[in-house]
């Protein structure tokens, strides 16, 4: 852990999480009992606020969780949708408009997960549902505030090769207004393009 | 830069160092004006590579007409030398005295922000396909020897003559997929190499325009006219009355007098199998990889596919960046492609370095790694695993740290660190204990756990979702950013809690999102096998897997054969597990716990004397 991680845990803020479950219209909701899943998060340590929605995405889905985090002074919040792979950065720029750090928002995967491959077993769906949302409960409950660091840019770029694609790359960036570096191995640039005779489909002069 | 290499790159986005060595050309380019006066007496001749041997150069010589920079080069292999009593004429005919025999390489140091590879391709060599016997008969030509003959800036001005008599061939031969489309995978590649097609159509329609009665037939397995206007052109080269035969000779004979060569090959459409007779023979070679690739790969830390071109971030939605931040690819260096294409994809390349060059600065999301001196004892280990060159490490001073705007947040050091002294940042050690917990609290003999790979295997879950492929319920997943992030006691812990089966899983092991981060994955996992078997516990219950972001399929079918094997596990094999690997795991929170105490100590030491 590093320091300032120690320093925010010392500082002993009582853990406020939010759930969020999701029922993507019947995406969700046609195979896990999501009302169950609800009930449930309710009864996990620190949770202060549950509520369920047909999409958590869409625009009233992601108000009711800035109102959530309002109402209930939250300090973590737990989507349960759909895969992180898609909409972790809609639902940290949710949290993030209200004011918590984007790093302080887990989601739990009910879908790709889950309804859409246990459809045949709709109980067995919403026990692995519940677990899933109990586990991104007890991480949230570990996550840290983070500050994303930025960084400066040289105003230059490096292109490697001096064929027909670093030549053009060269020149878009040149036209640009950047400093470009072109390094050809060969004694001079053209690579392959100029070994040729004629281009398909136009049949033009290859040099 | 040209006759330059890239030595050495050192840095991360937005500020690389790369050194480069600008080769001497012993011509002074910038007085240089090509007047040929040097090449004119030179009395050495060489085969001439860019015109592929078919013609000659001297020793001093321009790479070709157009060649830029305009300036000529001695080659120093071939060269006689500077003695004058070897030669040094070209010296002495040179009026602009741009010749310089002592002139050394020159090293240059460049500060950038981005870097694009365009290192193009080689071409495939098929000396080693003995059917075909290229270099054995003399008119066995590849593609690239073609457009060397067919050019009129070429070695026979514009003639298409055959190498062994200098007639111009009457009935010429093309095969295509030489090197390219085997799935034996004993000679040549596998792919596709996406130009031969076309470029041979293009061939076929430059014959027929110099040679109007010449006779072309193309053997084919299938012709991919896929881009704008190929098609068209395809129909062009049927219409002017080319041949094309579905099916490939299966070897070339040659008649010792005449040279002619004769083809025997099933037309699969007709089923008819026949002998050919041609006057040259032109082998559709196909595209590699540049046989040199491994140094650039090393260089820029990148990673290759199986086919050995450099990878893309994401194959759809990140094509021309690559695993490392700030470095894009594009051309031949990623696939092969044809000229349009590798325009298209190099001015992608260049849009992409734009925005970061544009922003004028870069965030780095906030999962690094950090490393508590408190703890760290400077073994250096996390660097030698880092793929990213991310971790510095002091061995004097017994400390090391990580460079954040290089780290990618694999965890491949977090995993390594035998000290507790690195720190994943949003993948934190009790993070991943508290997921443990949370998934075998209760019922635990009932679940599969599962550790996934953010990029590959959690995305081939996803993948198994969005198709809809059906499994059974138990299987539990905690998400890592890399394989390589699951340390031994995650697994241990696992079991502790009562799994009956844990699996790690990641991208193949070639195609790491972390180039080859999970080599350490394997090495990990056996250390696991060999401990798990040692303290009596099956090895089978914990599995190594490879699921890529594309493969729902297999993801399902791994999960229904664990489902299987967990049925298997009995609970009084789970009861002895739990036991044995409890007593461990109390061994190991009390070596921790050490640990930490003497570093508190040490801290509180040294605070003494500082004050």
């Amino acid at each position: 852990m590093s320091n300032e991680e120690k320093a925010a845990v010392a500082t002993g803020e009582e853990l406020r999480i939010g759930v969020f479950v999701c029922d993507c219209g019947s995406n969700i909701a046609g195979t896990v009992d999501t009302a169950a899943v609800t009930e449930y998060a309710e009864t996990l340590p620190n949770v202060v606020a549950v509520v369920r929605n047909r999409y958590t995405c869409a625009d009233p889905g992601q108000n009711e969780i800035k109102k959530a985090i309002r109402e209930y002074d939250l300090n973590r919040v737990v989507v349960a949708s759909c895969t992180p792979l898609m909409h972790e950065p809609t639902f940290r720029a949710c949290v993030a408009g209200e004011g918590l750090n984007p790093y302080l928002m887990e989601m739990a995967n009910l879908r790709e997960h889950c309804s859409w491959v246990h459809g045949n077993d709709k109980e067995g769906a919403t026990a692995k549902a519940k677990d899933l949302v109990k586990s991104a409960v007890a991480r949230a409950a570990q996550l840290q505030a983070r500050e994303e660091t930025r960084v400066p840019v040289t105003q230059a770029a490096l292109v490697v090769g001096g064929g027909v694609a670093g030549i053009q790359t060269s020149l878009d960036l040149a036209e640009a207004g950047y400093q470009v570096y072109l390094v050809e191995k060969e004694p001079s640039i053209g690579g392959i393009m100029a070994a040729l005779d004629k281009t398909y489909p136009t049949m033009d002069c290859s040099i | 830069m040209a006759y330059s290499e890239v030595e050495e790159v050192d840095g991360y986005v937005g500020n690389f160092k790369v050194k480069v060595r600008k080769k001497a050309r012993y011509v002074r380019e910038e007085d240089c004006n090509s007047c040929a006066e040097c090449a004119e007496v030179c009395p050495v001749v060489v085969p001439d590579e860019f015109q592929m041997g078919l013609s000659s150069r001297k020793a001093v010589y321009l790479p070709f007409p157009q060649a830029v920079p305009a300036s000529y080069i001695i080659d120093m292999e071939a060269c006689l030398g500077t003695n004058p009593i070897a030669c040094g004429k070209c010296e002495e005919a040179c009026e602009k005295v741009c010749i310089d025999y002592d002139m050394k390489d020159e090293i240059f140091e460049l500060e950038v922000g981005v870097v694009v590879v365009a290192t193009g391709m080689d071409v495939y060599d098929p000396t080693e396909l003995d059917e075909y016997c290229y270099t054995r008969y003399d008119n066995v030509i590849t593609s690239m020897e073609f457009e060397r003959l067919i050019c009129a800036g070429g070695a026979t001005e514009g003639h298409f003559v055959r190498p062994s008599d200098r007639d111009v061939p009457q009935r010429i031969a093309f095969i295509q997929c030489v090197g390219s489309r085997n799935n034996a995978g004993d000679k040549g590649n596998r792919y596709c190499s996406n130009i031969c097609c076309m470029n041979t159509v293009k061939d076929t329609l430059l014959l027929r325009d110099h040679y109007p009665d010449c006779e072309c037939t193309v053997f084919y397995v299938d012709i991919r006219a896929f881009g704008k206007g190929f098609e068209d052109l395809y129909m062009r080269s049927r219409e002017e009355g080319v041949k094309y035969i579905r099916g490939l000779p299966g070897e070339i004979r040659q008649d010792p007098e005449t040279k002619n060569l004769f083809l025997t090959a099933e037309n699969t459409l007709t089923g008819e199998v026949r002998e050919y007779e041609f006057d040259a023979v032109v082998l559709s070679v196909g595209v590699i990889p540049r046989r040199d690739s491994a140094l650039v790969k090393k260089l820029l830390s990148l990673s290759t596919t199986g086919d050995g071109f450099y990878m893309e971030a994401h194959p759809k939605l990140k094509p021309v960046d690559t695993p490392t931040r700030g470095v894009y690819i594009c051309g031949c260096s990623e696939s092969p492609k044809d000229v349009k294409d590798s325009v298209t994809q190099a001015s992608a390349a260049a849009a992409r370095a734009m925005t970061i060059l544009n922003a004028g600065h870069v965030t780095v999301e906030a999962i690094t790694a950090a490393i508590d001196p408190a703890l760290c004892t400077g073994c250096g280990l996390c660097a030698k695993v880092c793929p990213f060159n991310a971790v510095e490490v002091d061995k004097e001073k017994k400390t090391a740290w990580v460079v954040s705007a290089m780290c990618m947040g694999c965890g491949n050091c977090g995993a390594t660190c035998n000290q507790g002294a690195v720190t994943m940042g949003h993948f934190t050690d009790d993070q991943y204990y508290a997921q443990i917990d949370a998934l075998l609290d209760e019922d635990a003999a009932d679940k599969v756990f599962t550790f996934a790979c953010n990029w590959c295997s959690y995305a081939g879950a996803d993948n198994a979702g969005i198709s809809r492929i059906q499994y059974p319920a138990s299987p539990r997943l905690v998400r890592t950013m890399c394989s390589a992030r699951v340390t031994e006691d995650f697994v241990l812990y696992a079991f502790v809690k009562g799994a009956p089966v844990v699996l790690v899983s990641g991208c193949h092991f070639a195609d790491c999102h972390y180039i080859d981060a999970n080599r350490q994955t394997v090495k990990r996992v056996y250390r696991l096998w060999d401990k798990l078997e040692k303290l009596g516990i099956r090895p089978e219950r914990l599995q190594l897997e490879w699921i890529s972001a594309a493969e729902g399929q297999k993801f399902a079918r791994v999960m229904r054969g664990l489902e299987e094997m967990r049925q298997q596990v009995t609970a009084e094999e789970v009861e002895h597990t739990k036991k044995v690997l409890a007593e461990e795991w109390e061994k190991k929170l009390a070596r921790e716990a050490k640990r930490k105490k003497k570093a508190e100590a040490d801290e509180s030491r040294d605070e003494v004397q500082v004050s």
